[in-house]
């Protein structure tokens, strides 16, 4: 195995880390709409990703580092090329991160209503629209013998890449319940567990779609078994939840997560992003690569700092694995 | 297409005004984190309340900044990719990695502690909870130095080679270690982190000031006002001997940008300082020029005879070698902003060191000043030494305001160094011009333009009343809880031995809750 190709499998491990972990931050923001009640429940929702949200969206800017890093065409062709999409999900990002440290920073009624619309939007839209974006990727774009994106903005929005989008919103919109089920105590986790098995049936659907769609395109024997892990993981992570097993049912949706994405990355090995208009001018893992030196010190880099940040990121989680419920929610704290 | 609006124009434009609005909340972080990093451990030192008052209050104001470096930080990373991908194609193999460095030590650090502080007063015993903060300022000072290591190599290269592949040149790197130790890098980052410990200190000093004027909270202030004073200071001294340094690396390696910093059109031996100049940039020359002589020279190469080279013979030189063009940047944006950057710095550093006067101990003490002892001590001197009392209170007014002058000074310096290196991304290897995306369109680099600024905007409104919110309401009093930290990882109430009390400290209130 060589360099670019341990990149491109720790890239896909970047990937599957953002969306394991901001899938179900992402999934707690739609459902402050879906789920919660009332003010107080919003903010046992909110309060439930409240000391992890920033540490988890590191993911994704160490996923764009690293692809900067280690496949400078790869980060260059995308960025460019999903122009628009991609200042969405900024735009919501920034809103978003500040939606959260701000809406209790003010008592007043208006203002607390508006950032909790902002949390809402702003955590639905770029789950989406993930989807979407390695809906195409996977599928391919046009691009040209420069490497460059030539397609337009319309191009991206194909009915697999939506449905890929689909996928993504209500996966991690269920994965967000379940985690609610698993951090809330009182009425809110009964319900949140109700709304878990709903939306994990269609979640189940969609997802089935995709992916027998995308295996009976560009699937071989190895995302053939991704696929059946993350289908099987889904099915375990609905019957979990449905017997009250929410810890389990939490590792089988994040499993199906990271089978599903693990499967997304197997169709397109060799390839990083496949060229619809020729496959000579697709970028792979070769011809988008940096040089080994660089990805030398980037493993090394890697090697170093990964364990260290899953050992610290994992004893946040563990500092703070108390369940909330509204009890906890203090009036006056701002 | 009308140059005004090429994609070149506005995707500098974007790269302008997104990078000097995060760079505002960059240098307030970084010196606050580790200014409420040390009020804390002055608090779990002392036990002395209001330290921990003043760890809540600047830990706050803190909180509502990062929150929007962290934010706009983002939109740095990926507009690489979206508007300057050639760029991206080029120098990804050498400038990625320290953007990936970043993340995976400096990124995952800071937001991960910073929730651990947040969210962890009643979950940490209070020695750990401070080595949080800690952490998050080390974090805040690596970021900053993996990201002056990478700007570090666009204004001087260093170690790599042009390769091509697939029929295109790119940069390849051949020694990281020079990239992330270069003189460049070391010199620019003590003055980026020596400029951050002088605004952190003047935004304590500045807000202390308006507390001390109201006569609120002073105790907590007054030990803030001193500490940001101090601070200030520091950091005013640090900023000029690393500006001194850094100005003679610069003179080295980029002859241009200083020369252009000075409006000096022609090469003069001794060379002078000029204090105002205006000029007719199409025909080189200044109209008008008030100079002090000798003293760039010396500035420059410690020698007040020493030659320094000219705009017009630096051009020239240039062309021969790169070809014909013109290789000079803006030069009134490039005079300016040195002027203001250095005037701003400047003023700032009188006015803390006549602060730290001011405030020595004998005026705080002095006993006609004083009528308890929390008093404000009376800083609007009179009888021998003092001003009158009208100036005097003019004095404070103004002095609270001066606390933004050492942040309006890093802009303009950011916007110095940056348009200074032009019409180089990379100096003397790649053109801005090349460096563009060649697949985004006019239409979709307005829109992000429009789209950044207008919710930069927005954003800064939101936050400047929340700063002004917070500043206002002051240190919060303490409650219980607060003074009686868990002992034991996991609290609330883990520290209170027995499992009895567990069921009803299990629905106490979480001491912070979003």
């Amino acid at each position: 195995m060589e360099l670019h190709d341990v990149w491109f499998v720790l890239i896909a491990v970047l990937w599957i880390g953002y969306f394991f972990l901001e899938g179900f931050d992402f999934g707690i923001g739609v459902l402050t709409k879906l789920l919660a009640r009332n003010r107080v429940e919003k903010r046992v929702l909110i309060n439930t990703i409240g000391p992890v949200w920033d540490g988890n969206e590191v993911w994704l800017l160490t996923a764009g580092g690293a692809t900067f890093a280690a496949f400078p065409e790869w980060y260059a062709t995308l960025f460019s090329g999903f122009y628009l999409p991609l200042l969405i999900i900024l735009i919501c990002l920034i809103v978003r991160g500040v939606a959260f440290e701000y809406r209790a920073k003010r008592p007043e009624e208006r203002w607390q209503t508006n950032w909790e619309h902002a949390i809402f939007w702003t955590s639905l839209i770029p789950a989406l629209l993930w989807g979407v974006a390695f809906g195409n990727i996977v599928r391919g774009v046009k691009i040209d013998a420069h490497k460059e994106y030539v397609g337009n903005f319309w191009d991206l929005l194909n009915p697999y890449a939506i449905l890929g989008g689909l996928v993504t919103l209500t996966l991690f919109t269920f994965h967000g319940a379940v985690f609610a089920s698993l951090k809330t105590v009182g009425d809110i986790r009964v319900r949140a567990r109700k709304m878990a098995l709903g939306l994990g049936l269609v979640t189940a659907v969609l997802a089935l779609g995709f992916l027998i769609w995308t295996q009976a395109d560009k699937g071989d024997g190895k995302s053939l078994i991704a696929m059946i892990v993350a289908v099987v993981a889904l099915v375990g992570a609905i019957a979990a939840i449905k017997i009250g097993r929410e810890g389990w049912s939490f590792a089988l949706s994040g499993i199906t997560i990271a089978a599903a994405v693990a499967m997304l990355f197997l169709t397109l090995f060799p390839n990083v992003m496949p060229s619809s208009l020729n496959e000579e001018w697709s970028l792979t893992v070769t011809n988008a690569s940096s040089s080994p030196y660089t990805l030398k010190i980037m493993t090394w880099c890697a090697g170093v700092a990964t364990p260290v940040v899953l050992l610290y990121q994992s004893w946040t989680y563990w500092v703070f694995r108390k369940r909330i419920g509204t009890q906890h929610i203090a009036d006056a704290a701002h | 297409m009308d140059l005004a609006l090429a994609p070149e124009t506005l995707a500098r434009w974007q790269f302008g005004i997104t990078t000097v609005y995060h760079f505002l909340f960059v240098p307030l972080t970084i010196s606050l984190a580790a200014l409420t990093a040390i009020l804390e451990t002055a608090w779990v030192r002392t036990g002395k309340e209001h330290y921990l008052r003043a760890t809540k209050f600047w830990g706050k104001l803190f909180l509502i900044n990062i929150a929007m470096g962290v934010v706009t930080g983002i939109v740095q990373e990926f507009q690489f990719g979206m508007n300057w991908s050639d760029y991206s194609r080029f120098v990804g193999d050498i400038f990625g990695a320290p953007l990936a460095f970043e993340a995976l030590i400096a990124f995952f650090f800071e937001s991960t502690f910073i929730g651990l502080w947040i969210f962890g007063w009643d979950k940490l015993p209070k020695k750990l909870h401070c080595a949080t903060i800690w952490i998050v300022s080390i974090g805040t000072v690596l970021s900053a130095y993996f990201i002056i290591a990478a700007n570090a190599f666009m204004q001087h290269p260093v170690g790599y080679k042009i390769v091509e592949r697939d029929g295109t040149k790119r940069a390849e790197l051949t020694d990281f270690a020079k990239v992330l130790f270069q003189e460049t890098t070391i010199v620019n980052f003590a003055h980026v982190i020596s400029a951050a410990i002088l605004v952190g200190g003047a935004f304590m000093t500045g807000i202390a000031i308006f507390h001390l004027r109201k006569k609120q909270h002073v105790r907590t202030m007054r030990m803030s006002m001193r500490l940001g004073l101090v601070t200030a200071f520091v950091g005013t001294l640090l900023t000029v001997i690393s500006a001194d340094t850094l100005g003679k690396v610069m003179y080295e390696q980029q002859p241009m940008k200083m020369s252009a910093a000075e409006a000096l059109w022609e090469t003069e031996k001794p060379a002078p300082f000029s204090l105002f100049a205006y000029g007719d940039v199409s025909k080189g020359h200044n109209d008008v020029a008030i100079e002090i002589p000798g003293i760039l020279s010396f500035l420059a190469k410690n020698n007040f005879n020493a030659e320094i080279p000219g705009i017009n013979d630096l051009n020239k030189e240039a062309q021969e070698k790169f070809g014909p063009g013109d290789y000079r940047p803006n030069i009134p944006t490039a005079y300016w902003s040195y002027r203001w950057m250095i005037g701003f710095g400047g003023v700032s550093m009188v006015l803390c060191t006549a602060g730290l006067w001011l405030t020595r101990k004998k005026f705080w003490l002095a006993p006609e000043h004083r009528t308890g002892a929390d008093d404000v001590p009376k800083l609007m001197l009179t009888k021998k030494r003092e001003l009158t009392p009208k100036l005097g209170k003019w004095w404070w007014r103004l002095s609270q305001w001066t606390l933004i002058f050492p942040l309006i000074g890093t802009a303009w310096g950011w916007i110095f160094t940056e348009t200074g290196r032009q019409p180089w991304v990379v100096y003397g290897v790649l053109r801005t011009e090349d460096a563009v995306s060649p697949g985004v369109s006019q239409g979709e680099v307005l829109t992000s333009l429009i789209a950044f600024t207008l919710i930069y905007a927005i954003l800064a409104v939101i936050e400047v009343k929340l700063l002004l919110k917070y500043i206002k309401k002051g240190p919060p009093e303490l409650t219980e809880a607060d003074l009686n930290p868990p002992t034991k990882i996991g609290g609330p109430g883990a520290g209170k031995g027995s499992d009895s009390d567990s069921d009803d400290d299990a629905d106490r209130p979480m001491a912070f809750s979003y």
